[in-house]
């Protein structure tokens, strides 16, 4: 909104509004500065703000002691592999739906979101045997199917909403010209539409890295992702905030970066564009 | 418009995602629902035969059920007020003039990039605390008796937790929804004489009232499902299990398939009929 | 060479039929352009040409060759969009040059015929920039010479020239009529602008509702309508068009008289009525001419110089030797 306001009441919504932020980050915050500090400052009373010893050693302690690396790495194939496979899946049909619609088009489209709200637990004993039977249990292999699967709605969705901005003369000039369908879509779909794909992975990969059902229930030691990694904690030994506060930064520092860059397109990708 | 080639190339290209989704919705779905119908305990005797409705039955007459239901419509009527209510709020204060918007448009967006197993510890452990938590540390400063948040107040340490997990999600489409209003309207209120308050009850409120019925639908989806921040906190324990817990419960630790599918079923349902009313406003806009 | 010819052809949209039973020639080298009222039915002709659109039944054929089955991309067509349809991702160099990339032709002769079309349509200073960094009319040369770079069997245009402002209109209207005189390539351009129809066309295709209500050249069209459609849509001002008793007298049901066939005086003449709107084009005056007992209004061109006010009660004559005369079923009387 243009309107022009004087500095004094600027000035107090400058105020209240990072007043009201800082309460909200605060948890953020405090885990961050926890994880510099030795297990007793951690626990220390008076709470220590930022004048305590510094130390990295949590972070020594805690990839030591639960292997951090494979765990990021298993969230980075996970989220990374489901993200990437969904896409390659989803281009197709989220052209399909965008350049040849036909009745049924809205008709696949909802249907397509209606997987999405099926709840995981009515589901989890049967992918469960299957995943049993199939070998799949604790395989991120497994997990990337899964999370490909539940984040594919989405993920089409997306690309679909991105794609239908793209005027369809420019693909009939690009038939006209010659091109087949292949190179249609390499060549001139998919260059146009680079920034709706990028920011539909950007937002895939967050749900993916964030996913705490099936990434709970379907893995142990061995494809664990970090949110496994941090579940282990749930049973506390001795002292250990510094221990967990590291270990939670290391899990959410990679996607908090990610996500700031893709404010927007959450607000497109999480409301269906039902908001925008 | 296209021609029969493109028509037959499209139905191709969409098979693939269409053929991974049937599959993915209609074989688990029908092996919950053939397994609600049975007497299946895979540790102790396996599948025992045809057991009619008596999951369904057993499901809702066992003790555990109506606390369930009761726990979950506490968090997500809980969550939901607050987040809304607050969500308005921050997105109208955001939406003012301000130096450092951005700044601290990331600050408040932040706690919805966290995974919930992390939210969940760290709010049990470093906040809620009864002994070395902040809040306990907050009491003691004030001279209260701290108190043990995961025993005795349950719901309000769930309700909290989630919330500041939801609060990002509620403000950010709310304050895209703000932003749409075109600031013309609010200026010919102004000029026609309603003060603040009624341009905010009059003007505002109706023109986020599609925003907020989509918060609404969206998060009770996610918020009837929520799993890991019972997990890593109380476990269900102490009054806490809501529905999807206990259906969790049935299936995996007691390992009682039958029963837990019965439950599975129930969830289904829930979940289709929320699912429904937010179907019809996507589709609306669809036609749009 | 590029002959095209449609035989019986038809397109339907679900139960709603757009083209019904249509057979038309379109010799090599002609301009022949598709004109007519929104919603005529002449883009989806073009577009069942290009092989965008399927037809419903009927046969078209390229150079005797039938293509109807034959995809767009092997059709030989070249075609140019409304909103031009540029690539917005490659220079221009890449857009006009992306032809002949699908075609696999080597680089050299890529660069070769590239550089050949930007000089004929002046953009060589603009190879490397982008379609975002260019003004309409040079959008549009971008998209004529993607279309020339392939050396098509005809081009196809659909209403090129309708998203350009009305001075720049005029230039491209010169610019690719010469660029026919030069390639004598067949070209097919679609059009609701009766004035680009016939300052343009060797053969003019009026269509309405999918129905082809005349073929003519220019001047054809103009002399001998063949019917009162034809007669209204094709001239400027649109001629006037007379029931009743007067058109008794020419027995006919309705006669047709252009505004340039009528002479006005204010002393004698075979019709009276009162001057309303005036409207001076400087060379040539359009006078709108109320309670003549004919119609609502007779418009009529007369000299700049001729000067007459709103309201004068002035008189009209027309020239016998150029009345058209139309039956009751709307088609020309010989």
């Amino acid at each position: 909104m243009a309107r022009s306001v004087t500095s004094r009441r600027k000035s107090i919504n400058t105020a209240l509004a990072w007043g009201v932020g800082l309460i909200i980050f605060f948890p953020i915050l405090w885990t961050i500065l926890t994880s510099f500090k030795t297990e007793g400052d951690a626990i220390a009373y008076p709470p220590k703000f930022f004048f305590f010893d510094w130390t990295l050693e949590n972070y020594a302690i805690v990839q030591e002691r639960s292997n951090y690396m494979r765990y990021l790495w298993n969230s980075v194939i996970i989220a990374g592999g489901s993200t990437l496979l969904g896409v390659v899946i989803a281009v197709p049909a989220a052209w399909s739906m965008a350049f040849v619609p036909s009745k049924r088009t809205k008709d696949i489209l909802m249907w397509m979101l209606s997987t999405k709200m099926l709840p995981a637990v009515g589901v989890l004993y049967p992918i469960y045997l299957m995943f049993i039977q199939l070998g799949l249990l604790d395989t991120r292999i497994g997990l990337v199917i899964v999370l490909m699967l539940i984040n594919l709605p989405i993920i089409v969705w997306m690309l679909y909403t991105y794609f239908k901005e793209i005027p369809g003369e420019i693909l009939e000039a690009a038939r006209m010209d010659g091109a087949t369908l292949k190179e249609e879509i390499l060549y001139v779909l998919t260059p146009m539409a680079i920034p709706g794909i990028a920011s539909t992975i950007l937002l895939n990969i967050i749900l993916a890295w964030n996913e705490a059902f099936w990434t709970l229930n379907l893995t142990a030691a061995k494809a664990g992702p970090l949110t496994a990694f941090i579940a282990s904690y749930s049973s506390p030994e001795g002292l250990f905030y510094a221990k967990l506060s590291a270990a939670s930064t290391m899990a959410i520092a990679p996607i908090l970066i990610l996500g700031w860059f893709s404010q927007k397109q959450l607000v497109r990708g999480l409301t269906f564009g039902a908001v925008k | 418009m296209a021609t029969k080639a493109s028509r037959s190339a499209a139905r191709l290209m969409m098979a693939p995602a269409v053929v991974l989704l049937l599959g993915w919705m209609l074989v688990p779905l029908t092996m919950t629902l053939w397994f609600s119908f049975r007497n299946y305990l895979p540790l102790r005797g396996g599948d025992q035969g045809f057991a009619g409705f008596d999951n369904y039955v057993r499901f809702v007459t066992s003790s555990a059920f109506w606390p369930a239901v009761l726990a979950t419509l506490f968090i997500v009527v809980g969550v939901l007020i607050i987040t809304v209510v607050l969500g308005v709020l921050l997105a109208l204060l955001l939406d003012q003039p301000m130096w450092g918007q951005g700044i601290v448009r990331i600050l408040v967006i932040a706690p919805f990039f966290v995974m919930p197993t992390v939210s969940g510890l760290v709010w049990k452990n470093m906040f809620l605390d009864s002994v070395n938590g902040l809040f306990a540390h907050i009491w003691r400063f004030f001279g209260a008796q701290p108190v043990e948040w995961m025993i005795h107040q349950p719901f309000a340490s769930i309700i909290l937790i989630v919330s500041w997990q939801w609060l990002p999600f509620a403000t950010l489409i709310l304050l895209t929804a703000i932003q749409s209003l075109d600031s013309e309207q609010l200026e010919a209120a102004e000029m026609d004489g309603a003060p603040a308050l009624k341009r905010f009850w009059f003007i505002i409120i109706p023109h986020l009232s599609r925003a907020i019925t989509v918060v609404l639908l969206i998060q009770t989806i996610f918020l009837l499902s929520i799993f890991a921040e019972i997990f890593v906190t109380t476990a269900g324990a102490f009054g806490s299990k809501t529905l999807t817990y206990l259906i969790f419960q049935r299936v995996l630790e007691s390992q009682n398939v039958g029963l837990g599918s019965a439950g599975g079923v129930y969830a289904i349902i829930l979940a289709n009929i929320v699912a429904i009313f937010l179907m019809r406003i996507v589709g609306k806009n669809l036609d749009a | 060479m590029g002959r095209i010819t449609l035989s019986n052809v038809t397109k339907s949209f679900g139960d709603v039929e757009v083209i019904p039973p249509l057979d038309l020639t379109i010799e090599d080298g002609e301009f022949a352009v598709f004109v007519g009222p929104s919603g005529c039915g002449k883009s989806t002709l073009l577009r069942l040409i290009a092989g965008l659109e399927d037809v419903s039944s009927g046969e078209i054929q390229i150079d005797g060759q039938d293509a109807t089955d034959v995809p767009p991309a092997k059709r030989g067509l070249a075609m140019v969009f409304q909103s031009y349809a540029l690539y917005p991702h490659m220079t221009v160099r890449k857009n006009i040059a992306f032809p002949l990339r699908m075609a696999k032709l080597d680089k050299a002769e890529q660069d070769r015929r590239v550089n050949q079309a930007a000089e004929v349509l002046n953009l060589t200073d603009y190879l490397e920039r982008r379609p975002g960094q260019l003004s309409g009319g040079q959008r549009q040369r971008v998209a004529i010479g993607r279309a020339i770079v392939r050396e098509p069997a005809a081009f196809l245009f659909d209403e090129p020239l309708s998203n350009l402002d009305a001075a720049l209109r005029v230039g491209m209207r010169l610019e690719i009529s010469e660029l026919h005189k030069r390639l004598n390539t067949t070209m097919i351009y679609v059009t609701h602008d009766q004035v680009e129809a016939m300052t343009m066309a060797d053969k003019i295709v009026v269509l309405r509702a999918g129905h082809i209500e005349q073929v003519g050249s220019p001047l054809e069209l103009y002399r001998a309508p063949r019917n009162l459609f034809v007669a209204g849509f094709i001239g400027s001002p649109k001629m006037n068009l007379i029931d009743g008793p007067e058109a008794k007298k020419h027995d006919a049901h309705t006669i047709g008289i252009r505004p340039e066939h009528i002479a006005i005086s204010a002393e004698k003449g075979d019709w009276s009525g009162v001057v309303g709107v005036s409207e001076h084009l400087g060379s040539d005056t359009f006078f709108h001419v109320h309670k003549t007992g004919l119609a609502d209004t007779i418009t009529v061109r007369a000299d700049g110089e001729v000067s007459l006010r709103h309201g004068d009660k002035v008189y009209l004559s027309p020239r016998l030797d150029m009345i058209h005369r139309f039956g009751a079923d709307g088609l020309r009387l010989s």
